[in-house]
């Protein structure tokens, strides 16, 4: 995906003005917040399990190539292939030659934000492959104009339903529907065909099985199934290659977090477990099984600092629990990840100066380290991405003047004690008799919104002396 | 019991009435309060906005500062949280001012926390302050600290003050330091939250710990023309001095 994230600001600030978004924005808190406070509670040791499965995520993480080739192992004796692409661009290509390769027209997806790094969609149109989203959420953007996911697990959040009714209407061509299962059956109804006539299925892996080889799917919507299952010759599964579990049991530990965390569900509507092609004497299952494995940027990651951003779990709690998400949306990050994870993840893999905004658009109230269920420490790492371009000189030159000045004067206790008793001073004289400051010099941020309640005048450590 | 009181940058700047009631709370319940003379600012600006170095400089200076006291009492979440989660971190690389820090770590508490888990505070003088009250925890006190029962329970002992708590008190006001100016428009979004929930609450003041997440609620009160709720600080309040 064609990144955007250097327009941040002029893209929150349009999503700030508009009405009907910040209405839609507020199902976060109520749905997906309250969802997952009680969601958790159900866990008789929830501390426990989120701390067993960082240990099995990092095990994983930390001998990458090791478990990558058990995977690779036991894949291909199930008689799936397995390729690994460098750059997202090569796994786009891999999935086009595979494409070519069994002389595919139509290829129907679930879900995948995996596909969206590699803007695979745009990748199939160019070789004649023609991409069919099959999740509800994924068809509402594609019928848009291909619009982008604005969250990684409920990628129209941002939508109504009316939005949704008047563009069903305008594309399906038919009477506008208002009813939710109505205008679900709709879209079932111009599916329908759609899966039965796909030669390929592409889907994404949430994890993958180093002990069986296989790829573990959770769905709410059971589309996946017919991508994989139904009629499909070929299925084409592309994940990231951290995306990787050791053993089945550490899969069934992952799952008691993930489906709580992200939508406040005990387990999602669908989960499937698939392991190589359909085999001789087997009913179903597509005839040739591919798993595209892509680093784009994350072997970049193993052993430094934010190598911890591995172990995510892609549950998407971090953004819905996020106060600046919750008011501009996960479109005004401008690439793939948004909400404190994309805030690490997008610099990290598109490069720290393509994304400057986004470490620094946080309050840092660490409400997003909280509810992690593998515990990345979110604010910790967009300290780290600070420190990196405040050291690279990538701040604007009044800022880095404006924090140098300041820890200049806080070293020198005389210099500092005068400076404030100046500052505080003239700070009384702006406040004038409303004792209130309404605009302040060099930063406007502040003021533009608020008022500065001006102070009295002398400082703590002058009317300390004084009264001592 | 031997005191260092750090009353923050912003307190000594902006709030000085709040340094003097941390004071007063504290010598009133038998404590001999020092307050360094070269005491500045904890680090937490250049901390949190990439300078690293500056931040490291005035950690050193702060445990030069403190480390011979019993305790250190701060009457703010977030330079309580700078001090005690994040100087380690500063200090990673010299192994001997890592010790000295581990020592003085467990040492150093927010001012409700002291006054509650370490004074044990159970009966408080009455205090001259009466009203409707709600409580905004501020998101380093509660998320790294742990301070969240500590001045419901000090406020609760205060018969004339009545606390209701306001829908979604512990999420952030949008104040974040540098983020309120450099994204004024996103935090004046987040800080609107806040105020209606405030407002909702129906108390006539609105009480917290923090002198970041003051100053930005208070200033958008008063912007969006709310002249009566009033902000007070936690330190204000149990002392009696509002």
């Amino acid at each position: 995906m064609q990144i955007q994230s250097m327009h941040f600001k002029a893209r929150a600030g349009q999503r700030l003005a508009d009405v009907r978004l910040q209405n839609n924005l507020k199902k976060l808190s109520t749905k997906f917040v309250t969802g997952r406070a009680s969601a958790i509670t159900e866990l008789d040791d929830f501390e426990g399990t989120r701390d067993a499965a960082i240990d099995m995520r990092m095990r994983a993480i930390e001998n990458l190539d090791v478990w990558l080739d058990t995977f690779e192992k036991q894949a291909t004796l199930r008689g799936a292939t397995v390729l690994y692409a460098e750059s997202a661009e090569d796994a786009s290509r891999l999935v086009v030659e595979i494409a070519r390769k069994h002389q595919v027209k139509k290829a129907i997806k679930s879900k995948s934000m995996v596909s969206e790094e590699m803007a695979l969609n745009q990748a199939l149109e160019a070789a004649g492959v023609q991409p069919i989203e099959t999740d509800l959420g994924e068809y509402i953007l594609q019928i848009n104009g291909n619009e982008a996911p604005s969250h990684i697990i409920a990628p129209v959040v941002h939508k109504d339903k009316e939005e949704i009714s008047d563009l069903f209407a305008r594309v399906h061509k038919r009477p506008r529907l208002t009813d939710i299962p109505a205008m679900t059956r709709e879209a079932r109804e111009i599916l329908r065909p759609q899966f039965l006539s796909a030669d390929m299925g592409i889907t994404g892996g949430n994890f993958i099985i180093a002990e069986t080889g296989s790829v573990a799917i959770v769905t709410n919507e059971g589309n996946e199934g017919m991508c994989t299952i139904l009629p499909p010759k070929v299925h084409v599964v592309v994940t990231g290659i951290e995306k990787v579990l050791p053993t089945l049991e550490d899969l069934a530990t992952v799952m008691r977090l993930l489906p709580r965390s992200a939508t406040g569900q005990s387990i999602s509507n669908y989960f499937s477990l698939l392991t190589g092609p359909r085999a001789q004497g087997e009913q179903d299952g597509p005839e040739h099984m591919y798993f595209v494995l892509v680093d784009g940027g994350r072997t970049g990651l193993i052993g430094g600092e934010f190598q911890d951003m591995l172990r995510c779990i892609r549950c998407g709690a971090c953004m819905n629990h996020c106060p600046v998400y919750q008011k501009i949306g996960g479109h005004s990050y401008g690439w793939v990840y948004p909400g404190p994870m994309g805030s690490v993840l997008t610099p990290a893999y598109v490069g720290i100066e393509n994304a400057l905004d986004l470490p620094q658009a946080s309050t840092l109230c660490g409400e997003c380290h909280v509810v992690c269920p593998v515990k990345i420490p979110l604010p910790d790492l967009m300290r780290k991405l600070r420190e990196q371009q405040f050291a690279q000189e990538l701040r604007p030159p009044l800022e880095r003047l404006g924090l140098r000045a300041w820890a200049y004067f806080a070293q020198r206790p005389a210099l500092y004690r005068l400076a404030t008793k100046v500052g505080v001073r003239v700070m009384r004289i702006m406040g004038g008799r409303k004792k209130s400051i309404s605009t302040l010099p060099f930063v406007s941020g502040w003021s533009d919104y608020r008022d500065m309640p001006a102070p009295s005048g002398k400082t703590f450590r002058e009317l300390y002396k004084e009264r001592k | 019991m031997r005191i260092g009181l750090f009353v923050t940058c912003l307190v000594d700047m902006m709030r000085p009435e709040i340094g003097f009631s941390a004071l007063k709370l504290l010598e009133s319940n038998g404590c001999e309060v020092v307050v360094p003379d070269l005491q500045t600012c904890c680090g937490q600006p250049g901390y949190n906005s990439g300078d690293r170095q500056s931040a490291r400089a005035l950690a050193e200076k702060f445990l030069h500062e403190f480390e011979d006291f019993e305790y250190v009492v701060i009457p703010s979440g977030s330079c309580g949280g700078m001090v005690k989660t994040h100087y380690s971190d500063l200090f990673a690389d010299d192994p001997d001012l890592r010790m000295r820090m581990s020592k003085l770590e467990p040492r150093v508490f927010e001012l409700t926390d002291f006054l509650a888990t370490v004074l044990k505070i159970s009966t408080l003088p009455p205090s001259s302050f009466k009203g409707h009250v709600t409580y905004h925890d501020s998101c380093c006190g509660l998320r790294e600290l742990g301070v969240q029962a500590q001045p419901r329970a000090l406020l609760g002992q205060l018969p004339d003050v009545q606390l209701t708590e306001m829908k979604d008190s512990t999420a952030c006001c949008g104040f974040g330091g540098t983020f309120a100016i450099k994204y004024g428009n996103i935090s004046s979004a987040i800080v609107d939250e806040k105020c209606t929930n405030i407002h909702d609450s129906g108390a006539d003041a609105v009480v917290l710990g923090d002198l970041g997440c003051m100053l930005n609620i208070e200033g958008r009160l008063r912007r969006t023309g709310d002249d009566k709720t009033r902000v007070l600080h936690v330190a204000q309040v149990l002392a009696g001095d509002c």
